[in-house]
Parts: structure tokens; C-alpha cells; sequence
């Protein structure tokens, strides 16, 4: 079954096309990454997604739920109930974390269930507890943001998303501000995501974990989707583009 | 100035500094939230909204405060035949005149925040209102403390601009000493008062600073 489904969606910014129809379907349980140089316009889409930017044409439905449609032209996004639902079932996991510093740990990831789902308090903290066991860290619930490392950081983050029981998480670069050892402990969590049947969006520079990790690989090159294929296939692509994108890959790593 | 003289000149003292400090409260309650209004005004995407604030905004601190107070005071004889009351004439000039002061202090506060922030709340859901109060709000307050430490203090020794509309308070009473007396030593004493109020103003803030830095 679509979780995501995205059709011929269009975003400028002033005269400049950062995404150029865009269209693409993400299924139940599926992790699907995007890759691409930076200005490809891949975190654009995900803002996009997310409804930090406004899209200019096209579509989003989200778990069946008609996020923005296009008319004779016209872009028109649901009424606010519907987009407040959308809301519920999405996660983002920024790439710079976004805690929110003057809240503790448990604070940032109960605020939510309980002042917007509406969960009461005791509820929203066993859930609370339970993520943080999850992903290793409990003792730091009473810990304040400037208090985490990175990689703690942005664990938080996870959880704070999870809290919500999203349908689907998009990640936009979320081990990009971490030296590798910290991003270690970052693909490990989400890597267990993975035994959880969460649908995943990974937006990441991380090719070998996007490999590892993926369903599908989504490529995007100046506002297309170059391919959205299996890894396998797109490892061994042979579209001029993608190879030179991925050649330039490889010659880091060797 | 003989000991029985000082002595009773301080008991006076004692008194026209609880006027300098009803103009002082009375002027903050009314000031820091038409500030917030203010600073909302400022930041309208509206034209029609923000253009007239900043008017306002500039001419409330590019105006001198003492010329703003005998405005206040004598122009609505002109307008409704009247003019108000010297006492509410004061916290009136004070008030919307510290106001825009305070505008662009939040605004400063608000505007620093990051837009990660912002994102963060919209995407876990928060509405605007609750993102504002829970989320932005508090972190301001932590960023503007000390230049509202320094409008506080400000004003405490504003207060003293209000005796030229005729409302008696600590200068006013030390002038009129000093050339009955002729002697400094009333300006003295009222330096030391302004003093001491300003000590426990910047203590409070002293101490509102370390309440908020339990995260950074």
C-alpha cells in the first residue's frame, strides 16, 4: 500500500526550477533513500514534502490523505484539518537537529503527544522512556540539549519524531553535522528503525549505508529524478549521470 | 546642612522614592506588553500595519523624553479643552514612550532566533500561538535580559524628567532643597537613592540571568 505518493510536483525559487516534476511512491515498510550532488534539489523535496516549502504544481497524498492537488493550474492544499492529520502521521529529522534547547530531553519528546495529539502526560512519558531505552538513552532524560554530544543530539531528535507514531520518517542529511564516529551511532539507530517496519525517507551523502540500508535509491540531478531503482541497479547504472556521480563517489573512497 | 535637618530631608526622600517607583512599575505594566504589540506591528507583513509603527517607533526615540512629557501634558487642552491629570499625564508619556524602546528590544530577541526552531515546532504540529508561547518565547526572554537590565535602570533615573510637567518626586525635591538649603548635599542623597534603586534593579537581573541558565 502508497504511504507517500507524489505526482509531477514543481518548486522555484524566484526564476530558478529546483524541482522539475518530480514524481515518485513510497509503499508500507519501504526505506527508500535520495541521493545526489548538493543543488540537486533533493532536501528541497523534502521540505516540500513537509510542507516547509509550498509546492508550485502537483501532487502529495499521504496515507491516502490529499496533502496538495493541482487544478487547471491551481495549487490547492487541503483544508487544515486534513494537513493537521498529515502532520500526525509524518516525522522529519533535520539535518542540525532543531532540539528545542530549553527543554530537557524528556520535555522535547513528550511536548507534542501531549500539547498536540493530546496524549495525556503520564501516557506521553511512558512512551517517552520506552524510545529513549530504545535508542540507548535513558540516562539522559533529564539531560538539557548543550548537555548531548551530536550523535545523542540527533538520537533525540529521532525519538522526538517517533513520539508521534508517524506513518512514514523523512530524514533530511541527518548525519551531515557529525564527525563519523557519532554518525556511526546514528546509522545504527536508524538501522534498527529498519526491524521495526518504519517507512523511511533518507535524504544522505552516506552511500554505503544508503546501499546497505535501502529498498530503493532514489537519484536526483538538477531537479529530476535521474533513476529510482534498486540499489544494485543503480550501483551498477549505466546512465552517463549517475555514473559520474557515483564515480566521484568512489574515487573518495578509494 | 545641620544632622536634624538631613534627617528629615531623608524621611522625605524616603517618600518621593516610592513615587519614583509607582512610575517606574506603573509604567512597565503598561509598556512591556504595548512593546510586544508594538514589535508585532513592526514586523506585520501588512504595509499599512508596519509603516505607521515605525513612525511611531522612530519619533517616540528620536524625540527628546522631556519634550514628549510637556507634550503629553499640554497638547490634549487642545484637542478636549482639558489637559490630563500631571500624574497620568507622566505614566502615559512613559509608557508609550519606553514601549518602543521594547519593541525593538523583542524584536531584536525574536529575530534572533534560529528558523530551525520554528521548523522543528511546525513540524511536530504546534500551532503558531503555541510555538510563540512555548517554544520562542521563552528562549527570547533568556536573549533579551540584559538590554531590558539596561532600559530598566534607564528609566528608574527617567523618572526624575517627570518634575518638569509637576509631578514631585525624589529630583524635584532635592532641587528645591539644595536652593533652600545651599548645600549639595540633597543631590547627593538623592544620587545615593537612585543608586540603591538601581542596585536592587540590576540584582534582580542578576538574578533572573542565572534562573535562565540552566540550558544554553
Amino acid at each position: 500500500m502508497s504511504v507517500l505518493s507524489v505526482k509531477n510536483l514543481q518548486k522555484s525559487f524566484d526564476n530558478l526550477r529546483v524541482l522539475k516534476d518530480i514524481s515518485l511512491s513510497v509503499t508500507s515498510g519501504e526505506i527508500v533513500s535520495i541521493i545526489g550532488s548538493s543543488g540537486s534539489g533533493k532536501s528541497t523535496l523534502l521540505r516540500c514534502l513537509n510542507r516547509l516549502e509550498l509546492i508550485d504544481s502537483g501532487e502529495i497524498t499521504v496515507d491516502g490523505d490529499t496533502m496538495v492537488s493541482t487544478e487547471n493550474d491551481k495549487v490547492k492544499y487541503a483544508e487544515s484539518p486534513v494537513l493537521k492529520q498529515i502532520r500526525m502521521k509524518t516525522g522529519l529529522v533535520f539535518q542540525n537537529f532543531n532540539l528545542f534547547p530549553h527543554y530537557n530531553v524528556l520535555r522535547n519528546i513528550t511536548e507534542a503527544p501531549i500539547h498536540v495529539a493530546g496524549i495525556s502526560r503520564t501516557e506521553a512519558e511512558a512512551k517517552a522512556y520506552e524510545l529513549l531505552d530504545k535508542l540507548g538513552l535513558t540516562d539522559k532524560a533529564e539531560s538539557f540539549p548543550y548537555q548531548l554530544s551530536g550523535g545523542q543530539s540527533q538520537r533525540v531528535s529521532i525519538a522526538r519524531a517517533l513520539a508521534l507514531n508517524p506513518k512514514i520518517l523523512f530524514f533530511d542529511e541527518p548525519t551531515s553535522a557529525l564527525d563519523p564516529e557519532l554518525t556511526g551511532e546514528v546509522l545504527k539507530v536508524i538501522r534498527s528503525l529498519k526491524s521495526l517496519n518504519m517507512t523511511m525517507v533518507i535524504v544522505t551523502h552516506e552511500m554505503s549505508f544508503a546501499r546497505e540500508i535501502s529498498n530503493r535509491m532514489i537519484f536526483m540531478d538538477e531537479g529530476v529524478i535521474v533513476e529510482d531503482t534498486t540499489p544494485e541497479e543503480l550501483f551498477n547504472s549505466a546512465n552517463e549521470r549517475t555514473k559520474a556521480f557515483l564515480g566521484k563517489f568512489h574515487d573518495v573512497i578509494n | 546642612m545641620s544632622p536634624e535637618a538631613i534627617l528629615k530631608l531623608l524621611q522625605y526622600m524616603i517618600t518621593a522614592s516610592a513615587m519614583v517607583g509607582k512610575i517606574f512599575f506603573l509604567t512597565l505594566l503598561f509598556s512591556l506588553p504595548l512593546g510586544l504589540l508594538a514589535c508585532f506591528g513592526r514586523m506585520s507583513k501588512w504595509a499599512i500595519i508596519r509603516e505607521p509603527v515605525k513612525l511611531y517607533l522612530l519619533i517616540m526615540r528620536g524625540t527628546p523624553l522631556i519634550l514628549q512629557l510637556f507634550f503629553f501634558f499640554y497638547f490634549p487642552y487642545y484637542v478636549i479643552g482639558t489637559t490630563l491629570p500631571r500624574f497620568h499625564a507622566a505614566i502615559l508619556t512613559c509608557s508609550i514612550n519606553y514601549a518602543a524602546y521594547f519593541a525593538e528590544i523583542y524584536r531584536g530577541g525574536i529575530e534572533s532566533m534560529p528558523k530551525g526552531q520554528y521548523e522543528a515546532a511546525k513540524v511536530l504540529g504546534f500551532n503558531k500561538s503555541q510555538t510563540f508561547i512555548k517554544i520562542i518565547l521563552p528562549q527570547v526572554i533568556k536573549r533579551i535580559l540584559p538590554p531590558m537590565g539596561n532600559e530598566f535602570m534607564t528609566l528608574v533615573k527617567d523618572t526624575a524628567l517627570v518634575s518638569v510637567i509637576g509631578v514631585a518626586e525624589l529630583y524635584q525635591l532635592a532641587t528645591d532643597t539644595m536652593s533652600q538649603s545651599a548645600s549639595t548635599m540633597p543631590l547627593v542623597m538623592a544620587g545615593a537613592f537612585y543608586l540603591a534603586m538601581n542596585i536592587i534593579v540590576s540584582k534582580g537581573f542578576e538574578f533572573a540571568e542565572k534562573k535562565m541558565s540552566y540550558y544554553r
